[in-house]
């Protein structure tokens, strides 16, 4: 074991690494989401018992909600790394806010669109302007509002205080979100915390299957961050790159 | 069976997402990676060019 570690170390030497500026728990990362992936298929359609009343299209539930999980974390995360670019003014909370703000709008339409699959068959509609499933809308265009923002302003540190400030103030409709099917009377199902308490999963097999497929979508989260992270880190080392390069370039020109 | 159509759709889209999301962090690394190579290529040729007036002494002497 030792003899293939230290071969690999030379193959791959670290200086390469940084070079690419991609962190080597990243590949370690992916392994692990592919193999978590795999088991939560397996559960979802193999393990898990079919619903009584819903039938086969209540699977959609074993993947909707660690999706939605993920985008709450991301947001969550956005908010954390805005307060603390606020905070510090460091261009490293600004990378990884960004990061992950992208990674919570492609997992919040993913939740939007299974949400819909599943709402169809069920309820015979594809979209109801329902409590959860409107907050849920008004939390996308949050942040859509947010990633066009970054996208389409240039990128001073004024446009990131103002990244910052929106991350954090849309990431309060994360509770709201939460909540509401509490607060308002509403048809979507209240499963993980029954309006009368406890949870709503009958069967030990759906709780086993819900927590391996949480766990899987958490994993792959870390590792997806983790590669947008490491290239936004990238993309701030280009830009100070090409400042010292039209320096040299000017310098150069003087002689 | 009834209604795997939907259940079908729904496991689809969340990977087909997932997958153009990674191709899509990988073939922007590929570009940025050559573009800092080739940043850091020019600035190693400058330097070289000439040794008196270094990339960083002119940001020195500001």
């Amino acid at each position: 074991m030792a003899a293939s570690s230290s071969r690999g170390s030379a193959v791959n030497p670290s200086g390469a690494k940084k070079a690419r500026g991609v962190p080597a728990l990243a590949p370690w990362l992916g392994v692990a989401t592919l193999a978590l992936m795999v088991a939560s298929l397996f559960m979802v359609f193999e393990y898990v018992p079919t619903e009584a009343e819903q039938g086969i299209v209540q699977r959609i539930f074993y993947f909707h909600v660690p999706c939605a999980w993920v985008a709450f974390a991301a947001f969550g995360l956005v908010a954390i790394s805005g307060a603390f670019y606020l905070w510090l003014g460091d261009q490293i909370w600004d990378d990884l806010g960004y990061a992950s703000a992208e990674i919570g709008m492609v997992f919040c339409t993913l939740v939007l669109i299974t949400g819909s699959l599943w709402a169809k068959p069920i309820w015979g509609a594809w979209w109801t302007w329902d409590s959860r499933l409107t907050t849920t809308f008004i939390l996308w265009l949050l942040y859509g509002g947010y990633l066009m923002l970054r996208a389409m302003a240039d990128d001073t540190p004024e446009v990131a205080r103002f990244g910052a400030v929106v991350g954090i103030v849309a990431a309060l409709d994360v509770p709201v979100i939460i909540v509401s099917v509490r607060l308002w009377r509403t048809i979507h199902p209240a499963v993980l915390v029954t309006r009368q308490g406890g949870h709503g999963l009958e069967d030990p097999r759906m709780v086993a299957t819900l927590l391996v497929a949480t766990v899987a979508f958490t994993v792959m989260f870390a590792w997806l961050l983790m590669l947008r992270f490491a290239q936004l880190r990238l993309r701030t080392r280009m830009k100070e790159l090409r400042r010292q390069l039209a320096l040299a370039e000017a310098s150069a020109g003087d002689l | 069976m009834q209604n795997f159509g939907y259940l079908f759709a729904a496991y689809s889209i969340i990977f087909a997402v997932i997958f153009f999301y990674v191709m899509f962090i990988w073939r922007r690394q590929a570009g940025l990676e050559a573009e800092v190579r080739a940043i850091e290529a020019r600035l190693k040729e400058l330097g070289q060019s000439s040794p008196a007036a270094p990339a960083n002494s002119s940001r020195a002497g500001q």
